[in-house]
């Protein structure tokens, strides 16, 4: 009996921890590839209006220049925050922190660098 | 040459107006606009559901949440969309289902975008009776929050623009702006004042997961955005 309910329990226990923590590439693909785009080269379905386009993120020199508390910052509190283009949107309102450290090493994979 | 169109047109409005009336009051009585629903919209539209809670239910969601249409949508508005549906969001509900890469950038893969269903003006003006006394979130809006007031239509647009970023999700014209999120230059018909500053607050607050990021607006920004998307709206774009 005891068991059956710890059982029970764990099972409502896993998709509570699976929903809190998405992956990279699936925050990537819902939240970065309207400006950054499929390849992530900045060329989104939102650039052709945009008076600053989004960064090449497969540009291996550009994306090198930065650290990862500088990609961390850009990612969490937006372009302003490093003055970069207002653009480029905060997203502390939703992702976790821990996401966005997942995002920083998607990005070192996207450039290879 | 608009306001011409419109003259000619005055009289089936007048009558259908008429109809409305008459059949409002059945609606009510019978629950008509809840029958209609569950068998035209429920399958898209599905009011029981809660606002996607993870990616891969928001990449799955099939329409809008009209659980809290009743605080939501200005009723004028639900009771013409009804009857002539037009696209409002250019890459559909989730715009990662519908994009490919094209030969400049990524295009939108307008193929599996859903041409809405579309209701007679009888069955239309039943369901809206239905569905304004939906209000789910009712909690998020407070009434009267917006007051009304002017801003410089070019004000307007540095703010929408430069200074806070929202062009590039939404287009202020049509074929100007971004194709993520719904087009800006209906919003204010279609949406209430008060739905439109607890919105632009805290878009998580309403979708979880939703793609508009939370931006920090300041208290007066949000009410001269309204007064903006109220200007934008009442222009002619043909
Ligand atoms: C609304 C469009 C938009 C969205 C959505 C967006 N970005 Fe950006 N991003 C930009 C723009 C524009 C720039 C360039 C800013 C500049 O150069 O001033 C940029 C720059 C960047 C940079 C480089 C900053 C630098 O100069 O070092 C990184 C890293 C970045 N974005 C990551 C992301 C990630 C991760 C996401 C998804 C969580 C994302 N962006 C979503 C528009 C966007
Ligand atoms: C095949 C799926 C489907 C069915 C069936 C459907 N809808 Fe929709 N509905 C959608 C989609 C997708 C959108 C978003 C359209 C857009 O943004 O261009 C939408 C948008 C709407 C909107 C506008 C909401 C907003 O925030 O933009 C209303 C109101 C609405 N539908 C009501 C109805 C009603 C009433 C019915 C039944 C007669 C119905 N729908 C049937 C898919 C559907
Ligand atoms: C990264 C893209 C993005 C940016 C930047 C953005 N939005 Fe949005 N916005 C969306 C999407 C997508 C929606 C649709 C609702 C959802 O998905 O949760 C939306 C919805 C809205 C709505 C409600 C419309 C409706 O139909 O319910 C308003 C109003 C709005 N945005 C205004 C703004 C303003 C003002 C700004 C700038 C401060 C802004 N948006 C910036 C993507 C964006």
């Amino acid at each position: 009996m005891n068991r059956s309910i710890m059982f029970c329990a764990a099972l409502l226990l896993i998709p509570a921890a699976a929903a809190n923590a998405e992956t990279a590439a699936d925050n990537y693909r819902t939240y970065c590839v309207q400006c950054h785009g499929l390849k992530g080269d900045g060329k989104g379905i939102n650039v052709a209006d945009m008076s600053t386009q989004p960064r090449d993120h497969t540009d291996a020199k550009e994306m090198s220049a930065r650290t990862d508390q500088e990609l961390f910052k850009v990612i969490k509190e937006g372009g302003q925050s490093i003055n970069k283009s207002v653009l480029m949107p905060p997203w502390s309102s939703i992702l976790t922190d821990e996401e966005i450290q997942d995002l920083v090493k998607h990005l070192h994979k996207l450039c290879k660098c | 040459m608009a306001k011409h169109n419109d003259r000619k047109k005055i009289s089936y409005p007048g009558l259908a107006l008429f109809l409305v009336i008459s059949a409002i009051n059945t609606a009510t009585a019978d629950g008509t606009g809840k029958v209609v629903f569950e068998a035209q919209c429920q399958s898209c539209h599905d009011l029981t559901e809660k606002a996607p809670e993870t990616l891969k239910q928001l990449w799955e969601r099939k329409g809008p949440d009209l659980s809290s249409a009743g605080i939501k949508y200005k009723s004028a508005w639900l009771n013409e969309w009804l009857q002539n549906p037009t696209r409002i969001r250019p890459a559909g509900m989730f715009y990662g289902n519908h994009i490919k890469t094209g030969k400049k950038t990524d295009v939108v893969d307008p193929s599996g975008l859903v041409n809405h269903p579309r209701l007679s003006s009888e069955q239309a003006s039943q369901v809206v009776e239905m569905l304004m006394t939906l209000k789910r979130n009712e909690n998020l809006v407070t009434s009267g929050e917006y007051r009304p007031g002017s801003i410089p239509m070019m004000l307007g647009e540095m703010m929408f623009d430069k200074f806070k970023g929202c062009l590039a999700c939404h287009q202020i014209e049509p074929g100007y702006g971004g194709l993520s999120g719904p087009e800006m230059y209906t919003a204010a018909n279609r949406l209430q004042e008060d739905y439109l500053i607890s919105f632009m607050r805290n878009p998580q607050s309403w979708e979880p997961k939703s793609i508009m990021p939370n931006k920090n607006l300041k208290e007066t920004d949000l009410q001269k955005l309204v007064h903006y998307l109220r200007a934008l709206s009442k222009e002619k774009f043909q």
